[in-house]
């Protein structure tokens, strides 16, 4: 009888240590958009060869899943142990804080204090991680298409609406299906919207109702689409808060000028190749300025991890100037790290496209709206962003007018908090 | 070694070894049967099989139900609060239940009449059709084997298969247009306009699960008695007659159960829908499930305690749809004992 109760016994130990963390143990959530998951666990390789006793296991998952599964695993505290993220503001409260695990803490605060609220509850001072890279928002336009249609680039000012209309004669010379398209993310629509007036935060702070500006570049956005002149497949063929890049009809030559930002540099230029020559625009204007939205991905620690003294290790080694300026340097991401800016890039690539796009983005981070500038750190942009995809979504599908959408995103935003309080 | 019909020594062993087991388990047994009665038997055997439904089934069921009294975006119960009915008022908060746009939860309703349109129409057609083909595949035709394969082989692929290979076919450059272009036609926007993307998500999962409803009625049809068919060709009626006085009643108990279980099958209508159409253009193509899995997990403005609630009414009309099955096949019953 002891001996069957010693094996049930045992049987029971096993099934519940088989999900649980072993000392040593270091699971890392990771997207790509391009070429930089190789180069992470290139990286992470490097780490293993140093620290034998440390073992790291990087899930490479959809930028989905990063978005739709981890807050649920982290609400349910099954999540890894650290994760690159893009809403890391409204899912603050799952970050460790890993001051009390740094060697050197001044070294995090000097090269990555920039960008730590857009990561931290408000009012917090913790160390959740790091960016490992900056974004800006901005536009990329077919350059071969432009000149086979004998149309020129509208010139560093143009408006958006100058910069479509141009696309617009390039997609009818040219017989490509669409002139423009824009992700169906609030986010990527934020920086049009904030070039023509837009301001989403209230002065306490809180989501205030969509202003006028933000009512007129999205009726516009609607227009275009309902015109024909945005490429459909991307906005309306989805529901809800889906994310959908329109990366691929771009590097399929299905579209002229595509609005995403400075992390698919990489991935057009593994791509595209030589297809077409492609250029990078920076943000077109509205009436009130010419910017992109910032943004990232940071590589964050978790409140649940069993082993928060080896995920500390694990990011040190990741945050250091040298392998950060390695990360930048063959990704082509623009780095966070302060010291690896001041002491110059040399990006891994002779992609002459590329560095100049490169170039651009980095010029195009002079023009970002102070506006733009705020919300990485407002708590409630995942929540804005959220009412705007669904609701704009449906009025381009024809479920609703333009106004409609609008009453419909400033209730659902009101709802969520409401919800919150 | 078994000679002349005689059990080798090695299964005489193995029979006295299995008659001594069951006379160990005998004895604990008719402890029991003295003590409880039949009834107490019957509810022993029955015991491990309702444990296992309640721990996958009631239980959850319970919890769900627990969940949809609470709000906030916590996934913790001890993290929620208790909001009471105010999640189902929300649902049911509605000028007009016709007119989703005048309801507090539009999305909810647009969801409902999809999937209520999506369930008349797929089960009606897919009834049709799984008739059809399983009258053609109990004809002795040329290849009959083959064709039974081919019409049952969709079933056996997974939803997100099924819903990726025709969203392949279905998309602005898919394989349909490039036909359409080849045959000097328009190309069509499939997925990007309402009504086709709805008859898409329609025909996608009929084609999905004719094959299983099919062998159903095929089997159905191979039992009845080939005597009245010569019954009936001696007296010189006619094809249609046959089948509507012979074959259609005799298949009455089988299409009844294909009817309950289609029907079931389309209210929980999502991965292939989702994965062919991710519930667009708009919500024209959103269903039940997908709402709640949206509104409990995918969204930004997550809300599990609403999509419980969602899932609770769902449940409900689940509940509804079995319990008319279950009168129908009773019903039916009664009519075959007269």
């Amino acid at each position: 009888m002891m001996k069957s109760i010693s094996i049930l016994a045992a049987a029971g130990i096993a099934l519940l240590s088989s999900t649980a963390a072993f000392a040593g143990d270091v699971r890392i959530m990771w997207y790509s958009d391009g070429v930089e998951g190789q180069v992470f666990k290139d990286l992470i390789a490097r780490f293993q060869k140093d620290n034998p006793d440390i073992k790291v296991t990087v899930d490479e998952v959809a930028y989905s899943t990063i978005k739709e599964q981890l807050p649920v695993q982290l609400a349910a505290g099954n999540g890894p142990d650290i994760a690159r993220v893009t809403n890391l503001k409204s899912l603050s409260q799952y970050w460790l804080d890993l001051t009390p695990y740094l060697k050197d803490v001044d070294f995090w605060k000097k090269n990555y204090g920039d960008q730590m609220d857009w990561m931290r509850p408000d009012g917090s001072n913790i160390i959740p991680g790091f960016m490992t890279q900056i974004t800006l928002t901005g536009g990329f336009v077919n350059k071969t298409l432009f000149d086979q249609a004998g149309v020129a680039l509208p010139g560093e000012k143009a408006t958006w609406d100058e910069w479509v209309a141009a696309s617009e004669k390039v997609a009818k010379s040219q017989q490509v299906p669409y002139a423009f398209a824009i992700d169906r993310s609030g986010h990527r629509i934020t920086g049009p919207a904030i070039s023509y007036g837009a301001n989403y935060i209230g002065k306490d702070g809180m989501p205030a109702p969509l202003d006028d500006a933000a009512k007129k570049y999205l009726t516009q956005l609607i227009k275009w689409n309902a015109d024909g002149v945005s490429d459909k497949d991307v906005w309306v063929s989805a529901s809800g808060t889906t994310y959908k890049p329109a990366a691929d009809d771009f590097i399929n030559a299905q579209v002229v000028m595509y609005y995403a930002g400075s992390w698919q540099i990489p991935n057009f230029m593994t791509k595209i190749g030589t297809n077409f020559d492609w250029v990078a625009i920076g943000s077109p204007c509205g009436p009130a300025a010419c910017t992109g939205m910032p943004g990232g991905a940071g590589l964050v620690a978790m409140k649940d991890t069993k082993n928060p003294k080896d995920v500390a290790k694990v990011m040190e080694f990741l945050a250091s100037t040298p392998i950060a300026k390695e990360f930048a340097e063959r990704t082509l991401f623009l780095p966070s790290n302060k010291e690896v800016v001041a002491g110059g890039l040399d990006f891994k690539t002779d992609n002459k496209l590329a560095k100049e796009a490169l170039n651009t983005f980095v010029k195009a981070t002079t023009t970002t709206a102070p506006e733009a500038l705020k919300l990485p750190g407002w708590k409630w942009s995942d929540t804005y962003y959220g009412a705007l995809v669904s609701r704009v979504g449906q009025a381009m599908a024809g479920e609703m007018t333009a106004e409609e959408a609008f009453k419909r995103i400033d209730s659902d935003i009101a709802e969520k908090v409401k919800a919150a309080k | 070694m078994k000679a002349n019909g005689l059990l080798s020594a090695s299964q005489t062993a193995l029979m006295a070894v299995v008659a001594r087991v069951m006379g160990i388990i005998d004895v604990p047994l008719r402890y029991l049967q003295r003590k409880t009665g039949q009834s107490g038997m019957a509810a022993f055997f029955l015991a491990p099989n309702m444990a296992i439904f309640a721990v996958f089934v009631l239980v959850p069921f319970v919890i769900n139900f627990v969940y949809s009294l609470t709000g906030g975006s916590a996934i913790f119960l001890s993290d929620r609060s208790f909001v009471g009915a105010q999640q189902y008022s929300e649902i049911f908060a509605c000028g007009n239940y016709l007119d989703p746009n005048s309801c507090k939860q539009d999305v909810f309703w647009i969801a409902a009449g999809n999937t209520a349109a999506f369930v008349v129409l797929q089960v009606s057609l897919m009834i049709v059709a799984a008739l059809i083909t399983a009258l053609i595949l109990n004809r002795e035709i040329i290849g009959r084997s083959f064709w039974r394969a081919v019409f049952f082989f969709p079933v056996l692929l997974s939803p997100v298969v099924t819903g990726l290979i025709w969203r392949w076919i279905f998309q602005r450059q898919g394989v349909l247009n490039a036909v359409m272009q080849g045959l000097g036609l328009e190309p069509h926007d499939w997925l990007t306009e309402r009504n086709s993307a709805f008859f898409a998500s329609i025909g996608v999962s009929i084609w999905a699960h004719v094959g299983f409803y099919t062998l159903i009625l095929l089997a159905g049809l191979q039992a009845i008695p080939k005597d009245l068919y010569e019954a009936a060709q001696m007296d010189g009626t006619s094809r249609q007659r046959v089948f509507w006085r012979i074959t259609l009643p005799l298949l009455m108990p089988n299409l009844i159960v294909v009817l309950v279980l289609a029907l079931i099958k389309a209210v929980q209508i999502f991965d292939e829908a989702f994965v062919l159409t991710h519930g667009g253009p708009g919500t024209s193509t959103m269903y039940l499930v997908q709402y709640i899995y949206e509104t409990g997990f995918a969204s930004e403005l997550r809300n599990p305690g609403l999509a419980a609630a969602a899932s609770i009414l769902m449940g409900a009309v689940l509940v509804v749809l079995t319990l008319a099955q279950m009168a129908a096949s009773r019903k039916n019953e009664k009519k075959g004992a007269r």
